[in-house]
């Protein structure tokens, strides 16, 4: 493989330019499909590239006495490691074969790093509204962190005890996982987990507008806000994805949009209704009811169910 | 029409700024902002915070207490912004003009782009506001 294919893999087909026009163009499927639940007719299909566009056009403001450099390194930090991720996760779902030992750690790895990124970005603004959205954001990972590494370990056990992503897909060759009791939970484990990730409405807590306005954005503008809203746009693209890469892989392409779409749409119907959780509910719901329900998953799937 | 000029005409965020209303200009923003009405046709949404706003919507009478407010809300909306003022209290003071705490309407402070009469406006004007803002550029 030499380095321009590398350089295309990266830049282009699974990489930067594919995630941000499909992110983008998600965010758009996910503000139709509210906007319809809503009987409403929603934005055109070119509303958040525009938007992209305007943010960019904008003029950025660092706020007084802020870590300057801390405040505009945290969004690069969040993109990129969404990139990152992402790139990782649709390469592997490519080519299985050419994955490597410990992949899905380091994937784990970058979609830790996009919501430390939120946090940096949040604390170092110096606003107290920001402040109370970065401590609530820290709260939620620390909360979902713990089952999204007992459903990870489901899909590892299950493969034979595997920690590569391309092992795990060629393991699902005959069976996928989720056709078993624990690739279930692992499955609706996952779906929480997203949910919390990408900062939807039942954990959207950290970014609450009505109690915090903005939470952790709130003091971003222009670029930095841009880029914010493209790592939350590429999560957006990539989550399912690896969902689909550890429990359901799918044969053809095709299958893999109606899979993928199956997903997104549980994604945009669970943001459309339900009311936000309080942090300690939300907490409560990821370490007494998740947590176990994932160990539960575990010990299933030791037990070879 | 020029990409960049269509980008900040067809995605504008609102900020809801109340500065010292009576709230019923602010009943009809948010009646303006419902699905009857569906301005995320156009690309409005609200927005939580000044910072990602691209238009402010300013309401009530500005008096001593909430003009350094105000002018704080209004220096930190990023350039470039809209400031449409809503109701006739916002546009000319209406009936507490000569009111002792009083300190005029806000095209003394900055510029404001549109005005949109009425007390409360219908949510139909305010759109329209918007509309006459946006096809000024």
């Amino acid at each position: 493989m030499n380095i321009l294919t590398i350089l295309f893999h990266f830049f282009i087909f699974p990489g930067f330019l594919f995630l941000v026009i499909f992110g983008m163009f998600l965010t758009f499927l996910d503000r139709k499909i509210s906007a319809r639940i809503q009987w409403r007719v929603g934005p055109p299909w070119y509303q958040p590239y525009l938007d992209f566009l305007k943010l960019l056009l904008k003029e950025v403001i660092v706020p007084i006495n802020s870590s300057k450099f801390l405040f505009l390194f945290a969004p690069v930090l969040s993109f990129l490691s969404a990139v990152i991720s992402g790139t990782m996760i649709y390469y592997f779902l490519l080519y299985p074969q050419r994955s490597f030992l410990g992949d899905i750690i380091v994937i784990l790895y970058f979609l830790t790093l996009v919501p430390v990124g939120f946090i940096l970005g949040a604390s170092s603004s110096r606003n107290p509204l920001s402040g109370c959205g970065a401590q609530r954001e820290m709260m939620l990972l620390i909360g979902y962190e713990l089952p999204f590494i007992f459903a990870l370990l489901i899909s590892i056990v299950k493969a034979g005890g595997k920690i590569k992503l391309g092992e795990i897909i060629m393991a699902q060759n005959n069976l996928s996982f989720l056709y078993s009791w624990s690739g279930l939970i692992s499955f609706l484990t996952l779906l929480f987990v997203f949910q919390a990730k990408l900062g939807y409405v039942p954990f959207d807590i950290a970014e609450a507008e009505q109690e915090i306005m903005a939470g952790t954005i709130l003091e971003y503008s222009g670029v930095s806000l841009a880029l914010f809203k493209l790592a939350k746009a590429i999560l957006l693209l990539s989550l399912p994805a690896l969902l689909i890469a550890l429990l359901w892989p799918a044969k053809s392409i095709f299958s893999f949009i109606i899979k993928f779409f199956f997903i997104f749409l549980l994604i945009v119907l669970m943001k459309n209704t339900n009311p936000r959780l309080r942090i300690d509910q939300a907490l409560k719901f990821f370490w007494f009811i998740l947590g176990p329900f994932s160990i539960l998953g575990v010990i299933l799937v030791l037990s070879g169910l | 029409m020029s990409i960049k000029l269509k980008a900040l005409k067809k995605s504008p965020w609102v900020f809801h700024v109340s500065a010292a209303s009576c709230n019923n200009c602010d009943i009809e923003i948010l009646a303006a902002l419902t699905p009857r009405f569906d301005v995320e046709r156009f690309g409005i949404l609200l927005v939580g915070s000044p910072r990602h706003a691209d238009a402010l919507l300013v309401t009530g009478v500005i008096n001593r207490k909430s003009l350094p407010r105000v002018l704080e809300v209004y220096n930190q909306t990023p350039k470039p912004c809209l400031v449409i003022a809503v109701g006739t209290c916002a546009c000319d003071c209406h009936m507490f003009k000569d009111s002792y705490n009083v300190v005029g309407p806000y095209d003394k402070y900055f510029p404001v782009d549109v005005y949109i009469p009425g007390c409360p406006p219908r949510p139909e004007a305010i759109i329209a506001g918007v509309v006459k803002a946006l096809s000024k550029l």
